[in-house]
């Protein structure tokens, strides 16, 4: 059955008098969609209206045409600072599941095997918060991947790693696109964008200003805003 | 100077009458000694289970008059140990509304006003700690699919070497407070004496190195609990760590 698309209709986010957020879009099946804007376009806001963390103040976020909460698909998200529980990385990981009232074996079978696919067999004992920044953000993604999501949310997945941890992480990234998770993911990187990207959404002052193809965004950016992002002229004060 | 020369014996004398006390294993100060933890650990068990679920309610339940509530649950941490001894005092006498349970004087009702006074200590300072997790973990967890009452479970959990200073300040409370024991227990030899109203009372006899003697081994006894409880915790994290 098909879980997408995801459509924003005329959803806008208010926090504190200001308006954050104002769009409309459509993320379908297929490749990983990006979204890309400088630092408070609302890329963050855009992910947590989407996964339903945040209310939209006015119009809807809808799953196949059916209203949020009446037809959710099976969906997870992952933080840019990743928030371990004070718990051992196996534990973190059979957290989700649990929940989901998965039986026990289920849950160990599932838990090593993501564990493996991350690179973190021998972390599984060990607390989570004493991992290292990078190996966390790889615990992370495999605590979405154990539930196998239909959507992924990954919120600057690489934001705080290294080179050598960012390279991981993509990888595994596009292992789980593979698997059959639709990746709906935010980067102020570039580069990242378009190794990862299949379409660009592109916010700018909470405003959604494109959304096409990524090679056309990259060849082609229809707005002045787009143009100007991609060349690393910083906009200010032009909200 | 002979006042203070007085102070100095009196100190000395009590410390020797402590020892003198601690290592002869005093049958009566045993039995004031176990009277005086049963009662403050029980209290203390009534009122974690009270206060641990309700700190972490407060915390995570947004409803109206939630504000309201978390001011009172502070307010009520300062509430006077002989306000609440009166208070126990007048429901369980014959005459007041739990008069025929026939609890007046008896250790249950000693526990009956400690749990009272330390149930708001334990709620307020979990919540505090709770919130500071929560703070945390919230969009996690609910991304992960948690209900409230499974975020309240998850912060309790993994809060719980935390969680621990909360009950101990509790505990702390509880061991020293002398008025509400005093009120609802009646002090009586062999049955309802503790610590403290054992020191008050050896104290208005004139015994003052006696009391302060029992003064000293109800400091030793807080500084014991707390070392042993603060060991477990540590050890509780560490094994948690390699494990």
């Amino acid at each position: 059955m098909n879980k997408l698309p995801l459509t924003l209709k005329n959803v806008t986010y208010h926090s504190g008098g200001k308006q954050l957020l104002k769009c409309n879009a459509t993320i379908s099946e297929g490749l990983n969609t990006v979204i890309l804007g400088p630092n408070g376009a609302g890329k963050s806001i855009f992910l947590r209206v989407c996964h339903g963390l945040l209310k939209p103040t006015e119009g809807q976020v809808e799953w196949t045409g059916k209203e949020q909460d009446a037809n959710n698909p099976n969906q997870a998200m992952v933080f840019e600072k990743p928030i371990m529980l004070q718990r051992t990385a196996e534990a973190n990981l059979a957290y989700g599941l649990k929940l989901r009232g998965a039986k026990r074996d289920v849950i160990k079978q599932r838990v090593l095997q993501i564990l493996r696919r991350v690179g973190l067999t021998e972390a599984a004992k060990q607390l989570a918060t004493s991992l290292s920044a990078g190996e966390q953000q790889r615990l992370a993604l495999a605590r979405a991947w154990v539930l196998e999501p239909d959507v992924l949310f990954l919120d600057e997945p690489t934001a705080n790693l290294d080179p050598g941890s960012t390279a991981e992480v993509e990888i595994i990234i596009q292992e789980i696109r593979k698997s059959g998770t639709k990746i709906v993911m935010t980067t102020h990187d570039l580069g990242q964008a378009k190794r990862l990207g299949g379409d660009i959404i592109f916010l700018y002052g909470g405003i959604l200003k494109e959304h096409s193809s990524a090679e056309k965004f990259f060849d082609s950016p229809k707005t002045i805003e787009a143009r100007a992002f991609l060349n690393g002229e910083i906009l200010w004060g032009q909200y | 100077m002979a006042g203070t020369e007085d102070t100095a014996n009196n100190f000395l004398d009590a410390l020797l009458l402590a020892l003198d006390l601690i290592t002869e294993f005093n049958a009566g100060l045993i039995e004031i000694v176990s009277l005086s933890l049963s009662v403050s650990l029980s209290a203390v068990l009534i009122a974690a289970s009270i206060g641990l679920p309700l700190g972490a309610a407060l915390t995570v339940y947004n409803f109206r008059g939630r504000q309201i509530s978390i001011v009172l649950l502070n307010a009520l941490m300062g509430l006077p140990p002989v306000f609440i001894g009166l208070t126990v005092y007048l429901l369980l006498s014959r005459s007041g509304p739990l008069g025929a349970l026939d609890l007046l004087f008896t250790p249950t009702a000693m526990i009956i006003a400690q749990a009272i006074l330390i149930t708001p200590i334990v709620a307020a300072l979990s919540r505090q700690t709770c919130q500071a997790l929560y703070e945390i973990y919230e969009e996690q967890l609910r991304s992960l699919g948690a209900t409230p009452l499974n975020i309240m479970l998850t912060i309790l959990w993994d809060a719980r070497i935390s969680l621990v200073t909360a009950i101990m300040a509790g505990f702390g409370r509880a061991i020293a407070e002398v008025g509400a024991v005093f009120i609802v227990g009646g002090n009586i030899e062999h049955f309802t004496r503790v610590m403290t109203t054992t020191i008050a009372l050896e104290t208005s006899r004139g015994n003052l190195a006696l009391a302060m003697a029992l003064g000293i081994i109800l400091v030793l006894l807080s500084i014991v609990v707390n070392g042993v409880a603060s060991v477990t915790a540590d050890s509780v994290s560490r094994s948690r760590a390699n494990r």
